[in-house]
């Protein structure tokens, strides 16, 4: 057995080895190095195309590795400090899925704060679980959600003894993280699993400043999204474990929706980031802190917009800022996140992560030069100049508790029709209707339509949200179940 | 042996000069900057392999980019100039008596240290008392000023380097903001002639409009520059470049010059069809 170190890349070594061996291909895929799609060839280059192989003994198998796979794998594992992680090509969206399937059956309760992505809830669909939501607290000012209280965990962990699992998420697409060392605590004295959507929290593991990560809180399971913060491809992702779950389970429970041709792009792309992080994580995490801290101060500096940061911390349902996240209040100038968000790309091609109703997004890291960010804080500092008005008006975004009326999987399946969405007050929702991003569902399914839930859709389709997840994309129906 | 050195005008077209020698070799933090010792065009600095001025020819930039709006603003008092390493547009603005305070901004300090070594006869007046060097990022600098300057000189390198920034609406609006009520923009403005700038010299030229009541773009001639034919933008909140032209009174300054004069200056903001075409409309 060899013995490998953060230095190495097993995936990458070995595909790197078969590219150079330019075998002859009478395996898929049918474009055979390029070759046979000369223009995607043109497109994206050849040394991407002739690395895009199939699985073969000298590159492993994603669904039952052996060799390679398992070797980077178990790097991964180690560099997370966790006991076992599992390479993921379908996004973080199958990681959070396998997570809640490894340990939740049909009926089985799952303690999780409602403003989850909606990859958690899908999996709620997928394997008929049932939800125990707990409200997260809002700061009014900022209209943002907040963490889950230890308290409130504690109060749904009591009154629901035998639910499996808890749910956090964190940090937070805001990068608002819960106190997790204590929900992982008080979790596990009552026999139940920690479950961390940790989407926006690669980075946690590589830096000491940051919050703690889950694995070193002692959660059995995250889901991190190396390609958000942790620099691998769009779509790439990991699922960590402690020996507290089955792995081999796991395993299967990831097969069951996992495609059987795992892209060895995306799984290079892990191994090399996952390298990166270990050797550099530290001076890439210093330098982002760096970038987001400077951004923050000139930001504030300009008047009216706030840039927030380690002062909103108070100990439970804040209990720690990720200080890498560049999340920006509007409001006080007179817009709405989502009217600065596309001023920024239309008039300054400027892109940033999303604006929702008060707030927006910008994702910083260590790719990032002085230069954008003086663009972004000059950019700001136009739009007020140019477009700041009174704030009256502006829709104050409250955290809306849900009513929920059944499962999501049993609303999601009952018989539903289609109606105006005007008409659909007091009904049981049948699908999801989320802005996207963040991908936070106003309603999901099994959930009452209430009159406070349509004014925030209404409101957030005036100011140019996104808005997804109804069968009817222009969200001008939608679907409720029919007999309840 | 021969020792040539070529400037990549695009990806197709080529400009080479012959070197008698290297004068200076240096990877600042920003960029790598070369100094060579040509024959016909004399000390050449290089950014990142791309050639930005030469010693026969700077003069005509320099004076393009300085004189045109210092005719026009009859009492400009403060000025901000953003890059200007080289020295070149400070000598230029430095022969007005009247001006009394000129803010450099250049991000890279290297640049200004390498061309007051080797490049005097554009750096000779960076030492001038009225001259302010501040070593800042340039949008972070503009970003803070309001209403301070009656005119600001965008001399920089192309956008597809660390002057990207000085490319963007976002800085143009800043500029706006930095400068008085009758204050004039001035920017290097790329050449018209190949595709590949083409483009930059419509965004900008669509971003700088977005942003200043009155916006036009002048011409010269400069050999050592891709196609040679190279604009300067003209941005003003008040002076028309040409109903506002203070002919006799610039005239009378009896400024030393060698390629503007008050005929010419009339001329410049005349325009060949294709390039009215490219930026939509030009008065």
């Amino acid at each position: 057995m060899r013995v490998l170190s953060q230095q190495d890349t097993p995936i990458h070594k070995a595909l790197e080895e078969q590219r150079l061996n330019r075998l002859a291909h009478f395996d898929v895929p049918g474009h055979k190095g390029g070759r046979g799609n000369k223009e995607l060839k043109h497109f994206l280059g050849d040394t991407t195309l002739s690395l895009d192989m199939n699985s073969m003994k000298p590159l492993d198998n994603l669904c039952h590795p052996v060799s390679v796979i398992k070797e980077a794998q178990e790097l991964a594992a180690q560099a997370f400090g966790a006991d076992e992680a599992f390479f993921i090509v379908n996004g973080t969206t199958a990681a959070v899925q396998a997570m809640i399937m490894s340990v939740c059956k049909s009926s089985d309760k799952v303690i999780m704060p409602r403003n989850v992505h909606r990859s958690a809830i899908n999996a709620l669909v997928v394997c008929g679980a049932l939800p125990v939501y707990i409200n997260p607290g809002t700061n009014k000012e900022l209209g943002i959600p907040l963490g889950m209280s230890v308290v409130d965990v504690e109060k749904a962990i009591l009154e629901n003894p035998d639910a499996k699992a808890v749910l956090v998420n964190n940090p937070t697409y805001y990068g608002i993280c819960s106190n997790l060392r204590e929900i992982v605590r008080i979790a596990h004295e009552h026999n139940m699993l920690v479950l961390v959507d940790e989407a926006h929290g690669t980075h946690f593991y590589f830096h000491e400043d940051l919050p703690v990560s889950a694995m070193e809180a002692g959660a059995d399971m995250a889901a991190v999204s190396m390609h958000k913060t942790g620099g691998s491809l769009t779509q790439s992702s990991i699922l960590l474990a402690r020996n507290t779950v089955n792995a081999d389970y796991v395993r299967q429970v990831i097969n069951l929706t996992q495609t059987t041709s795992g892209s060895y792009l995306l799984l290079s792309s892990l191994d090399i980031a996952r390298k990166n992080l270990s050797l550099n994580g530290k001076s890439m995490f210093d330098k982002t802190i760096d970038f987001a801290d400077y951004a923050r101060e000139e930001i504030n500096k300009l008047g009216g917009y706030y840039a927030f940061g380690e002062e909103l911390v108070n100990g439970d349902t804040v209990y720690a800022f990720d200080r890498t996240k560049l999340s920006i209040h509007t409001r006080n100038i007179g817009l709405a996140g989502i009217e600065v968000y596309d001023l920024l790309r239309d008039d300054y091609g400027i892109q940033i992560e999303f604006g929702d109703i008060g707030n927006i997004l910008a994702i910083i890291s260590s790719g990032d030069r002085n230069l954008e960010i003086e663009r972004l804080i000059s950019a700001l500092s136009e739009i007020k100049r140019l477009h700041e008005k009174d704030k009256t008006g502006l829709f104050d975004h409250e955290y809306i508790n849900p009513k929920i009326i059944m499962g999501p999987q049993k609303a999601f399946y009952s018989n539903k029709r289609q109606v105006p969405i005007s008409e659909s007050k007091g009904a049981v929702c049948g699908e999801f209707v989320m802005c996207y991003p963040p991908g936070i569902p106003l309603l999901a399914p099994g959930e009452c339509i209430t009159q406070d839930i349509l004014n925030h859709i209404a409101y957030a389709k005036e100011k140019g949200c996104f808005m997804t997840g109804t069968q009817d994309m222009t969200l001008e129906n939608i679907n409720i179940v029919e007999e309840v | 042996m021969e020792l040539w050195y070529t400037d990549q005008h695009t990806k197709d077209v080529r400009f080479s000069m012959k070197s008698k020698r290297q004068l200076a070799s240096f990877e600042s933090e920003f960029q790598q900057i070369d100094i060579l010792e040509t024959y016909e065009y004399g000390r050449v600095l290089i950014l990142d392999g791309e050639l930005f001025i030469t010693e026969k020819d700077e003069f005509i930039y320099h004076e393009m980019i300085t004189h045109v709006p210092m005719a026009v603003h009859p009492k400009v008092r403060n000025v901000l100039v953003m890059g200007a390493g080289d020295g070149g547009t400070i000598r230029e603005l430095c022969k007005y008596d009247t001006i009394e305070s000129i803010d450099m901004v250049q991000v890279d300090r290297d640049i200004v240290r390498l061309c007051k070594e080797y490049m005097p006869f554009t750096a000779l007046k960076l030492e001038d008392e009225r001259v302010h060097i501040h070593f800042e990022e340039e949008l972070r600098f503009v970003r803070g000023k309001k209403e301070e300057y009656d005119l600001i000189i965008v001399d920089c390198a192309d956008p597809f380097g660390p002057a990207e920034g000085l490319f963007t609406r976002e800085f143009y609006g800043n500029c706006f903001k930095a400068l008085r009520e009758d204050g004039i923009l001035i920017n290097q403005h790329e050449s018209p002639f190949y595709n590949e700038h083409s483009n930059s010299v419509q965004k900008a030229h669509r971003h700088i409009t977005t942003v200043f009541p009155l916006s036009t773009v002048y011409q010269c001639h400069i050999p050592s520059y891709p196609s040679g034919h190279w604009l300067f933008g003209f941005a003003s909140k008040k002076y028309d470049p040409i109903k506002d032209l203070k002919e006799d009174q610039w005239n009378q300054l009896g400024l030393k010059v060698r390629y503007y004069n008050t005929d010419l200056h009339k001329g410049c903001f005349y325009l060949p069809n294709y390039v009215k075409e490219l930026l939509g409309t030009n008065g």
